[in-house]
């Protein structure tokens, strides 16, 4: 069966540029996002991971519309993004929801509950009656009390925003959520809650799932394909449990490695930790942006970026010595 | 047998706000030996970040009751003077905090502050300035020499960090109270400080006191445990025994909760309700109204520490008296 | 709701600085209200035969070179400093947002051009560039107020851009974007109302300002203009007999700065009121 692409990017860049110097400019570019193609089909999850700086967040604002892509192309839903008109970009508006990941930030403070999740419909012109029943609708979808219409924000915990947020976003019926850090600023009880009820969304609704994330086991507890980040550049993509267990980049063994285990007993595992910072946006050469910190560099690596490869079914990386198990 | 190095017996903090007062800390008792990790863990709120700062006397001040012994090395903390607790700070206990940021200078270059700590000890310049360099190294600084003399916004989160513990360790205390070390890293460096900490802990047999609410970390470092949940330490014990056998239910269903599998082995347990804010003195076990295994008497009256194996308490009626 | 409303007031009445201060407007304000009760005679009334009478029991104040009751020009006085403060503030308030929203909302060329205005205005001394605009658009109090309004929305324009550079940022702000928002809507719906609560402690700091450099150009003969009772004026008629007749500028002098004091306390305590460290408890 040909499953239904939602989000597809092919070739996407997002540049910024950086002057330095008063008297004498110099502009560089900080490569936030640089040359990613990749396909999200309907009612999938997928995570996307890196550390911070890799440039995730960036590649999510792109797809959102809210900072203007360099170069690429950006297909939700069949729509090119950048070509839509008018009449279309309300569409997508409507289509691709997203929530953030700082609980008390995802809500404007001196708002209501009930006229924060209402404000969406109301711009997309649905009236005001029908909005107010959809916003209790919504609530309970996210299993809160009606109670909390009349709340402001700053009288509810991280939890009850969070899902307060995650109600707004199901308000214009979306197709697709981007989630950024979703559960970052959350306690583990109240995580696991988000979690499932972002789970169990996912199911009634068949919702399709963009995750970002720095945890690597919330990623691998959410999604059904694992995109990896670093520098701006995808280095791995493929399915969770090929991710999980079968990485092929230095990077993402790494990454893998260095999350802690939950289990005392793991503690003297063999582990490949990587040495020193993730680099700099700005000062990259014209090879792999990992080849300064990973053990495996050749001379090839540093001076060619290397092509994704694929190394199993729907399992692509991009390195020249993709690891052996 | 290892020897103790600090005590807490019965220290319970209340702060007294508007309406009321707010118990955050409740009759929390630990002991951590020399030489090994003890990790307080627990979700926000629950009174870690109090029990660490009130041992080192750093609490807010003006509106806390403190009572309860707080012993280090034979001594109780709370009855040394300002210069008694001065000359402990930092030479016999030192703390890093989550926001190394916070914690350094932006003035001066991060050597130049090290090496001040150092000269407090009376060595001359030179001497001082070795120190330093062989400090970043012991903490893995990548460039060390060039690095002493890096302002600490030029330094990523990562050494940062590091400097904080390099500075810490320039003064060789015995103990180290570690408030969230890691929270603000990327997994891949905390990893890097987590493997430096260890280091420390074999090398200079520095115990260290772990403040976390990541229990993934608890497991790669920690001998032992103490979960805190509303201002009490409800199991405490080996780290081994408790990841293996959690007793208390709210260390139980905490554990179940930590995403470490996939969605399609099943979803994630929760813990329904919320940590309840006490304000008031009242018997009762602080999570009856979230346990799934409340009974009559957890609503009345306050749980022992129960005695469950060796080194392993555990508040709970139902532990000790009845298999659940 | 009352509940809320309850620990509010209660709150307020804690806040001496505020309560001071809203005592002292008050009071100013129903002075300017019941000023045809309170003074004894008409603010104009002149009356060659009490020329320079000093404080007594029928002229409180004393009276000045025309014989007029200078308690009755004090008491009038105030309406005019209130219309100052109001004229000038909502003008100020206007500009000021209105360039600050823009340039932190839209940056890039939006900012360079109105932050370089902004600027501007900070270089020239206030009161100079004033009276050039006063010159150019005429005398008079009303022309005054837009003269030194003209001058000083910069520092809430600098506010008001500082504080939309940060907010611009935040989540709710990005959210609303994608949803589909207006830039009016995200700058009058999002921004706009996060910054509220600064600017009515910026409006009640700078509004001594705006009363004291109005009266500044009356004293100069620029602003209001004879008989009006202006305060400045009356300060700067009463120069002119000053070892004669003290009290006719000591009596316009001391509410003037009666005035400026209940506005700057008042600013003071709601600085305290507002600050959200406090609220989030």
């Amino acid at each position: 069966m040909e499953e239904k692409v939602m989000i597809k990017l092919d070739g996407l860049k997002k540049y910024f540029s950086i002057s330095k110097g008063l008297l004498k400019k110099s502009t560089t570019f900080a490569k936030a996002v640089d040359d990613i193609s990749l396909t999200i089909n309907e009612g999938e999850i997928v995570g996307l991971v890196g550390e911070s700086g890799s440039g995730k967040t960036t590649l999510a604002r792109v797809i959102l519309n809210l900072t203007k892509k360099t170069e690429g192309t950006v297909i939700i839903d069949g729509i090119d993004v950048s070509k839509a008109s008018g009449e279309e970009m309300k569409k997508l508006r409507s289509e691709v929801a997203v929530v953030f990941q700082d609980p008390a930030a995802n809500l404007n403070p001196r708002q209501t509950v009930e006229s924060s999740i209402m404000r969406p419909m109301i711009i997309h012109g649905v009236p005001k009656e029908e909005a107010r029943q959809k916003a209790k609708g919504v609530l309970e979808m996210v299993k809160m009390d009606q109670r909390y219409l009349d709340s402001y924000p700053h009288q509810l915990s991280g939890g009850q925003l969070q899902r307060i947020a995650i109600a707004r976003a199901l308000a214009l019926n979306p197709r697709i959520m981007i989630l950024d850090e979703p559960t970052s600023a959350l306690d583990v009880s109240v995580q696991a809650q988000i979690l499932n009820l972002l789970l169990d969304l996912q199911e009634q609704l068949n919702l399709t799932y963009l995750v970002i994330t720095h945890d690597l086991n919330v990623i691998k507890y959410i999604s059904d394909r694992i995109a990896v980040m670093y520098l701006g550049r995808l280095v791995e993509f493929g399915p969770t449990s090929e991710i999980a267990n079968n990485a092929k980049h230095p990077y993402t063994r790494g990454l893998l490695d260095a999350a802690p285990v939950l289990d005392p007993n793991m503690r003297n595992r063999k582990k490949e930790l990587m040495t020193g910072d993730p680099g700099s946006l700005i000062k990259i050469g014209p090879g792999c942006r990992f080849c300064d910190r990973c053990r495996y560099v050749t001379e090839e690596c540093r001076t060619t970026m290397p092509e994704d490869t694929v190394v199993a079914p729907g399992h692509q990386v991009a390195c020249f010595h993709p690891l052996e198990d | 047998m290892s020897e103790e190095l600090l005590r807490l017996e019965n220290l319970s903090i209340d702060y007294k706000v508007k309406d009321g007062y707010l118990s955050a800390v409740n009759d929390v008792n630990c002991v951590v030996n020399k030489g090994e990790v003890f990790a307080i863990v627990g979700e926000s709120g629950c009174g870690k970040s109090t029990v660490a700062h009130s041992i080192m006397n750093l609490l807010p001040g003006g509106n806390e009751e403190i009572s309860g012994k707080i012993i280090f090395k034979g001594k109780d903390l709370r009855e040394c003077t300002r210069q008694e607790m001065e000359a402990i700070r930092g030479k016999e206990i030192g703390m890093i905090f989550q926001n190394p940021l916070d914690s350094l200078n932006p003035v001066y270059k991060v050597g130049d502050q090290m090496a001040e700590a150092i000269l407090l000890d009376k060595v001359d310049k030179q001497e001082a300035w070795n120190r330093v360099i062989k400090l970043f190294k012991d903490v893995k600084m990548p460039d060390a020499e060039e690095r002493v003399n890096s302002f600490p916004h030029e330094l990523s989160g990562g050494m940062r960090q590091r400097v904080m513990i390099a500075m810490m360790l320039s003064r060789n205390p015995e103990l180290l109270i570690a408030d969230e070390p890691t929270t603000a890293l990327d997994v891949t460096i905390e990893a890097q400080i987590l493997q430096i900490m260890k280091e420390l802990k074999d090398k200079f047999n520095t115990a260290i006191m772990l403040i976390t609410h990541n229990f993934g970390l608890v497991a790669e470092i920690a001998d032992k445990i103490g979960i805190m949940y509303a201002g009490e330490m409800i199991e405490s014990g080996d780290v081994f025994e408790i990841f293996a056998h959690p007793t208390h239910p709210y260390t139980q269903l905490l554990m179940q909760a930590l995403p470490s599998k996939t969605k399609a082995e099943g979803r994630l347990k929760t813990i329904d309700g919320s940590v309840p804010r006490i304000t008031e003195k009242k018997p009762g076990c602080r999570f009856a109204n979230r346990c799934p295994y409340a009974k009559e008497i957890c609503f009345n009256e306050n749980p022992e520490a129960v005695f469950v194996g060796e080194g392993h308490y555990c508040r709970c009626h139902m532990v000790g008296k009845e298999e659940k | 709701m009352s509940n809320k409303f309850k620990e509010t007031v209660h709150e307020c009445w804690k806040n001496k600085n505020f309560m001071i201060g809203f005592v002292i407007l008050l009071s100013v304000i129903l002075v300017a209200i019941f000023a045809d009760f309170i003074a004894p005679y008409d603010y104009a009334q002149q009356n060659v035969g009490d020329r320079f009478e000093k404080p007594s029991g029928d002229f409180w104040f004393g009276t000045d070179e025309l014989g007029r009751d200078m308690f009755s020009r004090v008491v009038y006085g105030s309406r005019i400093a209130l219309w100052v403060a109001f004229l000038g503030g909502s003008l100020q308030l206007v500009i000021g947002v209105a360039v600050g929203l823009a340039c932190g909302f839209f940056g890039k060329w939006v900012d360079r051009v109105l932050s370089f205005m902004t600027d501007l205005t900070w270089c020239i001394p206030g009161t100079i560039l004033a009276l050039a605009v006063v010159t150019l658009i005429g005398k008079g109090l009303t022309n005054t107020v837009i003269a030194i309004s003209l001058v000083a929305w910069a520092s809430y324009a600098r506010t008001v851009r500082a504080k939309t550079l940060s907010l611009k940022n935040m989540a709710f702000v990005e959210t609303g974007k994608a949803f589909g928002e207006s830039n009016f809507s995200l700058m009058v719906r999002y921004i706009l109302p996060n910054i509220i609560p600064s600017l009515i402690v910026m409006v009640s700091l700078n509004l001594p300002g705006t009363i004291m450099s109005t009266t500044t150009l009356s004293f100069l003969g620029l602003g209001s203009q004879p008989p009006s009772p202006d305060w400045g004026l009356a300060i700067s008629k009463g120069i002119e007999n000053i070892s004669r007749a003290p009290w006719l500028s000591i009596f316009p002098g001391l509410a003037l700065v009666y005035t400026t004091f209940g506005f700057n306390l008042l600013g003071e305590g709601l600085r305290d009121l507002l600050d959200p460290h406090m609220k989030s408890q």
